[in-house]
C-alpha cells in the first residue's frame, strides 16, 4: 500500500450510469490481486471530504494500466467524472484482501450485481489466464448497465445475463438458473459481489452443494486502512461471532462465513 | 536555519517534534507509508480493558468540511494490546503514548498501572471524554470534580507523563482544565471530537447507527482554536491540540492559540502522508520568519489590547 498519483489515460462514459476510467500505473510495483481495492481521492478540493474505495476492474500486467469501472451514484463519483486523460489522481492502495482461486478449480461459478460486475471482472480476467472455465450470471437493472458483458465474453466467459427489463432478475429465476448450472457444469467454487438478496442465495446454494464460496463486501469507509474501524462487518468463527474490518481482514470473505443479516 | 529546534516536553516526555496521530487515526497498518521514527510520538488507538465489540454500523458519515463517528472503541482488551500491539512499536525511536478509555476511576487507574510497566510506553492519555459508566453515560471530562479525583488516582499509580483528553461538550473547558492539572496532569489534549448528528432526509434515519456521533475535521478547527486559546490563559502546562487540523498552517495556528503539541487525525485518512507535510511545513515557517525553537510560537497570538 502506498500513495499513488497516477496519469489518466481515459475517463469516458460507458452506459447512461457507468463510466470507465483506464491509469497509468507503472509506478505500483506490489502486485495488484482481483477484489482487491484503492482508495480514491475523488476531487482536489475538500469536497466530497472523504476518499471513495473503488475494486479494481482490470489489471494490464503487460501494458501497465489500471481500469476502473464505476457506476455514477454520488458526491464522490460524479466529481470523478470531470477527470480527463492527461490529469493525475491520488490513490491509496491497493489495499485489502482479494479473491483466491483454489488449484484444482477448474469451473467456477461467478454471480455479479450491478457495479459488483466490475469487481468480479478482474477475478474472470485471472481466471481464464489460468484457464479456470468461468461461467458468470451478471444481474443489472437493464441491459444498458450490463456493460462488462461484452468484454467477458471476450474473454471466453460463459455469461449469463439477467435483468429487471427482461424481468428474469427476480431471486426465484436466479436460483433456478444457478441449480441448472450446477447440473450442467462440475462447479468447484462460487464468487459473488454487488447484492445482499443474491449472497444470501448463493451462500444456501453453496451450502447444500458443499461448495466453497467468496463475496467481496461493499462499505462506506473512514480510513480503508484498517485503522478506524469505521467499515466492520460479522464474521462467523469457531469462537462464536467476530467483527472484522471490511478493509483490512475483506473486503473478500469466505461466504460461508459472512453474517449477511 | 540548519539548527531548528523542534522538540517539546510534556511532563517528563520529551518529544523531538510536535507532530503525533490522534487516537483511533493511527495504526501499524500505516507502517509502509512513511517512517514512523519521523513522529514526535506514537499514539496506537484507544484500548479497553476488556474487549469490546464497538457501536452498530454505519460508524461514519461525512458532512460539510468533516466526518461525524461513532465506533465505540472497538478493541480486543488490555492483554491482546499488551501482547499485540505495543512489541510492534518497540522497533522504533519515537515515544509512544498509549491513550487509555476506562468505564470508572479505579479501572482507569489500574489500566495506567498496568500500562506503565511496559517498557515501551513513555506516557499515557487518558480519554476522559468517553462516557462514564457509572455516571449514567456522561463523560468524565464533563464534571471537574470527577476528573480531578481520576488524574490524582492515576498519578498515585504511575511516574508516567499524563495527558488528560478533554472534551469539548462542555460549558467551561477552562474549569476542566484546571480540575486536571490541579490532579496532577502533565498536559492537556485539547480536544476529543464533538457532539453531533446528521440526518439522512430520504430516509428520515440518522447518518450514523449510534444516532449521535463526534464530529472532526476542518469544520472543528475554529473552535479548537478557541479552546486552546481559553485553556492557555489559566494554565501554563502543555496543550496538545487536536481537531481539525489538515496541514501545516492549521498546526502553527493551534501552537500560536496556546499549544505545544499537536495531533493529527482525520486528515490521515484524506492523506496518509500528512503528518509528514506538516512537519515539513513547520520547518520551512520557521526558516521563513527566523524561529529557531518552536517552543518559542506557544501562545504568541499578538491579541489587541
Amino acid at each position: 500500500m502506498k500513495v499513488n498519483k497516477l496519469e489518466v489515460l481515459s475517463n469516458v462514459q460507458v452506459s447512461e450510469r457507468y463510466w470507465h476510467m483506464k491509469l497509468e500505473a507503472s509506478s505500483i510495483l506490489e502486485p495488484v490481486k482481483p477484489g482487491q481495492f484503492f482508495n480514491i481521492k475523488c476531487a482536489e478540493a475538500d469536497s466530497p471530504f472523504l476518499r471513495r474505495p473503488f475494486s479494481i476492474y482490470r489489471m494490464n500486467k503487460a501494458e501497465k494500466t489500471i481500469e476502473f469501472l464505476y457506476l455514477m451514484k454520488g458526491q464522490g463519483t460524479f466529481k470523478l467524472t470531470d477527470v480527463v486523460a492527461g490529469e493525475k489522481v491520488d490513490m491509496l492502495g491497493p489495499l485489502g484482501e482479494g479473491f483466491t482461486l483454489g488449484k484444482t478449480w477448474d469451473t467456477v461459478l461467478l454471480l455479479a450485481r450491478g457495479v459488483g460486475i466490475a469487481t468480479l471482472a478482474a477475478l474472470a480476467q485471472e481466471a481464464v489466464e489460468k484457464h479456470v472455465k468461468c461461467i458468470a450470471i451478471l444481474s443489472a437493472r437493464t441491459n444498458n448497465d450490463l456493460l462488462a458483458a461484452e468484454m467477458l465474453q471476450g474473454l471466453g466467459v460463459q455469461v449469463i445475463k439477467v435483468t429487471e427489463e427482461d424481468g428474469t432478475s427476480d431471486v426465484s429465476n436466479v436460483h433456478r438458473l444457478i441449480e441448472q448450472l450446477l447440473i450442467e457444469n462440475d462447479i468447484k467454487a462460487t464468487f459473488t459481489c454487488g447484492s445482499k438478496r443474491l449472497s444470501k442465495l448463493l451462500q444456501k446454494i453453496s451450502k447444500n452443494h458443499g461448495l466453497p464460496g467468496q463475496i467481496a463486501l461493499e462499505e462506506h469507509m473512514g480510513c480503508a486502512m484498517g485503522v478506524c474501524y469505521a467499515c466492520v462487518c460479522d464474521i462467523k468463527e469457531e469462537n462464536g461471532i467476530n467483527s472484522v474490518r471490511v478493509c483490512k481482514e475483506g473486503p473478500v470473505f469466505n461466504l460461508e462465513k459472512v453474517v449477511l443479516g | 536555519m540548519e539548527s531548528l529546534k523542534l522538540d517539546v516536553k510534556i511532563g517528563e516526555l520529551k518529544l523531538k517534534n510536535p507532530i503525533m496521530p490522534a487516537s483511533g487515526a493511527f495504526g501499524f497498518e500505516m507502517e509502509s507509508l512513511f517512517d514512523f521514527n519521523q513522529l514526535g510520538a506514537i499514539v496506537p488507538k484507544s484500548i479497553t480493558k476488556y474487549p469490546r465489540g464497538g457501536n452498530a454500523t454505519p460508524r461514519v458519515c461525512e458532512v460539510t468540511g468533516g466526518m461525524l463517528n461513532s465506533i465505540g472503541i472497538q478493541s480486543k482488551g488490555l492483554p491482546y494490546y499488551l501482547k499485540n500491539i505495543l512489541p510492534q512499536y518497540e522497533q522504533y525511536n519515537t515515544p509512544l503514548i498509549a491513550s487509555i478509555s476506562a468505564d470508572s476511576v479505579d479501572e482507569f487507574a489500574e489500566m495506567s498501572e498496568i500500562i506503565s510497566k511496559e517498557k515501551c510506553v513513555s506516557g499515557i492519555e487518558l480519554n476522559i471524554s468517553c462516557p462514564n459508566l457509572e455516571g449514567d453515560g456522561k463523560a468524565f471530562g464533563m464534571d471537574a470534580e470527577l476528573s480531578y479525583q481520576l488524574i490524582k488516582k492515576v498519578k498515585a499509580v504511575t511516574n508516567q507523563s499524563i495527558i488528560a483528553k478533554l472534551t469539548p461538550n462542555v460549558t467551561s473547558i477552562q474549569e476542566i482544565a484546571l480540575a486536571c492539572e490541579n490532579g496532577g496532569a502533565d498536559g492537556l489534549n485539547v480536544a476529543n471530537t464533538m457532539l453531533a448528528m446528521a440526518i439522512d432526509i430520504h430516509t428520515r434515519k440518522p447518518k450514523i447507527g449510534n444516532v449521535l456521533g463526534g464530529i472532526s475535521g476542518p469544520a472543528i478547527k475554529p473552535i479548537i482554536v478557541r479552546l486552546i486559546h481559553q485553556v492557555r490563559k489559566v494554565t501554563e502546562i502543555p496543550i496538545i491540540g487536536c481537531g481539525g487540523v489538515m496541514n501545516w498552517e492549521d498546526a502553527i495556528e493551534m501552537i500560536l492559540a496556546g499549544a505545544n503539541a499537536i495531533q493529527v487525525g482525520t486528515a490521515n485518512f484524506i492523506n496518509p502522508l500528512s503528518m509528514m507535510e506538516i512537519l515539513e511545513g513547520i520547518k520551512r515557517y520557521m526558516t521563513t520568519y527566523q524561529i529557531e525553537d518552536i517552543n518559542d510560537l506557544v501562545g504568541k497570538t499578538d491579541i489587541p489590547v
